[in-house]
């Protein structure tokens, strides 16, 4: 294997198990600011338990996600030295605006969070939730601001060998990034829903804490309702408009458009061959993608076909991650409005078999993250900067392969341990349940 | 000042920042090595749980803003030091996750497996960062393709002495941070190990001095003729005296202050012997890595530092906010780890 396949490899390893962990915690946050509201604000006790207990699950989701974290900050460097050197001009100042910006807030924050309850005065204790929730929310801008320009780059020229900023707010506010900033970040809080519902649901089939699990289910139904529904219209829809603009032959590949056409379909349903590029088992309707993505159902669009080879994002992955993701999107709407209809007609907590489903619904929010990312960044390739930079010419040359695949392995069994190590722990925490009540005051 | 200037200067503050906040913490992970009591240990993870994730983000700000100012040493050297840098990443994590994780579960060998992650996690980085530094001060050799070095060159005497330096250095920052957070046995304990610490580093320090004298003579071209020197050197001879002499009257606060200051002290004295370059190359110089060849543009730059400008003063804020909502002795509660 060479060394362009074995970072390929370690770079997509080591970001998507990071990836499992900030949306979890940028959605448990802006949970928890509105939990510990009605805790400090009514004086009510049983929110201020519901806050300290899913606060222990926020602080181990933030533990690995912080520690995964690191290897992003340096592996731009490690592995992609000639990319470094290339986008550096451009791509560094996001990594540090982000630093100084956001990670110290949340950090800082997180401690005071976590350690100062009864330290600090409630309200400075409910700031301290906030800045968490405001600071991970301002991290996903700026390492999306810094992705976006991989994917729609602006405000630039390349001279001297190298991208030189000519616009920080073109740069910055590149096409994609408003469009992926909301998606994403919606996906996060879907993926908090999910969790506080599952959890609740969890300790409602266990009889345990009913006032407690009620009032969390019901939170993060209606929540997980609102959110999921934004995740598709407007932000989905936007971000999709936005790549069918700016990056035809992603767009091409997710949607599985092969062959350019008017009137295109929208494909609900196949199975993608290559090569020949083609759809086994096709179930389309003719117009909708042309509807959608340029408002004209007779719209012409361009089909993989129509770019050259050398410019083609593999064909089978894209579409089946984006696929997947849409069907688990429209599954998440589906799941939070039932659970809407069931509290209404007052039968949501009783429901035994929508809350095991609730249950194992958990990681699905972030299933639907890693595919709508993979979809993001294969449908990017062969470019590490679309357009400008070959991902095969961006490889650190003096690191050997060697190296690599040793750093690979390394990572590999490290992260297997701590991902079984987070899943064993956050289940001990769940089931040990919420902290018991306390007879004065909490 | 040129912009280029100013940007040497702020990843030097980031760098200072990082060694004198995440300091403290790496040198209490490994003193908490060499503790054999649980209820010790306990309470010196958690004399600093609430404020070293916080100390952290230096590094990761200061990474940030290396690859943001100068790209070309951001890419060169992290690549050049690879399996050393993935050595630090995985010493990294684990001690990243081991007070959340070691908290969880309520059994010895767990708790034990945890604080020797800590430990460990704490050490290898406290060492690596000196022996990384040691092989820039020395100068690195390069080729077409980059930093051309092995694993095994990288550990060559100066940068092993250059780390064994910084160990002493978090140690002694640690000890006394500790002295100044416990109470006790433990912190009678840590008052002598600082004592110690000092001497060590004093020592470790003129030894530093004198070798790299002998391998990089380059460093020391412009050294004396800069009045900063004598400032720094004056700063880090009052730490020398005042910082033995305020541990011995168990004065922990200004202890910590002769510490922090001798930190500051001795990375801007290095950084000042480097500047302006940032990589010197061996054997040709002339080729070295400088903050005007391997700079971003002006404009990068200004954006940079106007983002600085009105990012660090909040940070400096809410930071010392904190740090004054923990202050006192650490006390175990039912929220501690």
């Amino acid at each position: 294997m060479n060394v362009v396949l074995l970072s390929r490899i370690q770079f997509a390893l080591t970001i998507g198990f990071h990836f499992l962990f900030p949306p979890l915690t940028i959605g448990l946050a802006w949970l928890l600011v509105m939990i510990e509201w009605r805790g400090w604000r009514r004086n009510d006790p049983t929110w201020v338990r519901m806050g300290r207990f899913f606060s222990k699950i926020l602080a181990l989701t933030f533990a690995v996600g912080v520690a995964t974290g690191i290897v992003m900050e340096f592996q731009f460097g490690t592995n992609w030295a000639v990319y470094s050197k290339f986008v550096g001009d451009i791509f560094g100042a996001p990594l540090a605006a982000e630093g100084v910006l956001a990670f110290f807030l949340e950090s800082g924050f997180l401690g005071l969070y976590l350690f100062g309850r009864g330290r600090v005065s409630k309200g400075a204790h409910w700031f301290s939730i906030l800045m968490v929730a405001v600071g991970s929310t301002v991290s996903a801008f700026w390492i999306l601001v810094a992705n976006s320009w991989q994917q729609t780059p602006a405000g630039y020229v390349v001279e001297n060998g190298r991208a030189e900023l000519t616009s920080f707010s073109a740069a910055v506010f590149n096409p994609s990034t408003l469009p992926r900033f909301f998606h994403t970040v919606d996906a996060a809080l879907i993926a908090g829903a999910f969790l506080v519902a599952g959890v609740a649901a969890y300790l409602l089939r266990k009889d345990k804490e009913d006032g407690l699990a009620r009032a969390a289910l019901r939170l993060a139904i209606v929540f997980g309702l609102v959110v999921s529904i934004l995740e598709l219209f407007p932000f989905g829809h936007i971000h999709a408009r936005q790549v069918a603009h700016t990056q035809p032959e992603k767009f091409a590949a997710i949607e599985g458009l092969y062959s350019s056409q008017s009137a295109a379909p929208m494909v609900l349903f196949a199975y993608p061959v290559t090569p020949p590029p083609q759809l086994k088992a096709k179930v389309e309707i003719r117009g909708v993608l042309s509807w959608m993505a340029f408002g004209d159902i007779n719209a012409p669009i361009r089909g993989i076909t129509d770019f050259p080879p050398e410019n083609r994002p593999p064909l089978w992955l894209t579409f089946v991650s984006f696929h997947n993701m849409v069907v688990l999107g429209l599954y998440f709407i589906a799941a939070m409005a039932w659970g809407t209809w069931q509290l209404r007609r007052g039968r949501l907590y009783e429901g035994r078999r929508f809350l095991m489903l609730l249950i194992v619904s958990i990681p699905l929010p972030l299933a639907a993250c890693q595919l709508g990312w993979m979809a993001a960044e294969v449908g990017r390739q062969p470019w590490i900067v679309y357009g400008l930079l070959r991902t095969s010419d961006a490889v650190s040359t003096s690191v050997p392969a060697g190296d690599v695949l040793f750093s690979l392995i390394l990572f590999g069994l490290l992260y297997l341990l701590l991902g079984c190590l987070y899943v064993y722990l956050l289940v001990r925490e769940i089931r040990h349940g919420p902290p018991a009540p306390v007879t004065a005051q909490a | 000042m040129d912009l280029n200037t100013i940007w040497f200067l702020l990843v030097g503050v980031l760098i200072a920042g990082y060694a004198i906040l995440d300091g403290f913490d790496l040198g209490t992970g490994v003193l908490h090595l060499f503790t054999r009591d649980e209820r010790e240990r306990r309470v010196m993870m958690n004399a600093i749980g609430p404020v070293w994730d916080g100390n952290e983000v230096w590094l990761l700000t200061g990474g940030g803003a290396l690859f943001a100012a100068f790209p070309p040493v951001y890419a060169s050297v992290f690549s050049g030091f690879y399996l050393a840098f993935m050595l630090l990443l995985v010493a990294l994590i684990l001690r990243a996750v081991s007070f959340e994780f070691r908290a969880k579960v309520e059994s010895q060998g767990w708790r034990r497996a945890w604080e020797i992650a800590f430990g460990v996690g704490s050490a290898v980085p406290a060492l690596l960062y000196g022996v990384a530094v040691g092989n820039v001060l020395r100068g690195l050799e390069m080729d077409a393709t980059g930093v051309s070095t092995t694993l095994l060159g990288l550990l060559n005497p100066f940068a092993l002495l250059i780390g064994v330096l910084g160990l002493a250095m978090f140690v002694l920052h640690g000890a006394t941070y500790l002295a100044l957070k416990c109470e006790g046995a433990l912190q009678e304990r840590m008052r002598r190990t600082a004592s110690v610490a000092w001497t060590l580093f004093i020592g470790l320090y003129a030894v530093s001095t004198a070798s790299a004298y002998a391998v990089s003579p380059y460093l020391f071209e412009r050294w004396f003729s800069n009045p900063l020197t004598w400032i720094f050197f004056a700063l880090l001879l009052a730490s020398c005296i005042g910082g033995p002499i305020a541990v011995r009257a168990s004065r922990f606060g200004r202890a910590f202050v002769a510490s922090a200051a001798a930190t500051v002290s001795i990375i801007a004295l290095a950084a000042e012997g480097l500047y302006p370059r940032l990589v010197p190359v061996r054997p040709d110089l002339a080729a070295s890595l400088t903050i005007y060849n391997a700079s971003s543009t002006p404009r990068t730059l200004t954006t940079m530092l106007i983002i600085a400008l009105v990012g660090m003063p909040l940070v400096l804020i809410y930071t010392i906010l904190i740090y004054r909502a923990f202050r006192g002795k650490t006390v175990i509660t039912s929220e501690s780890y």
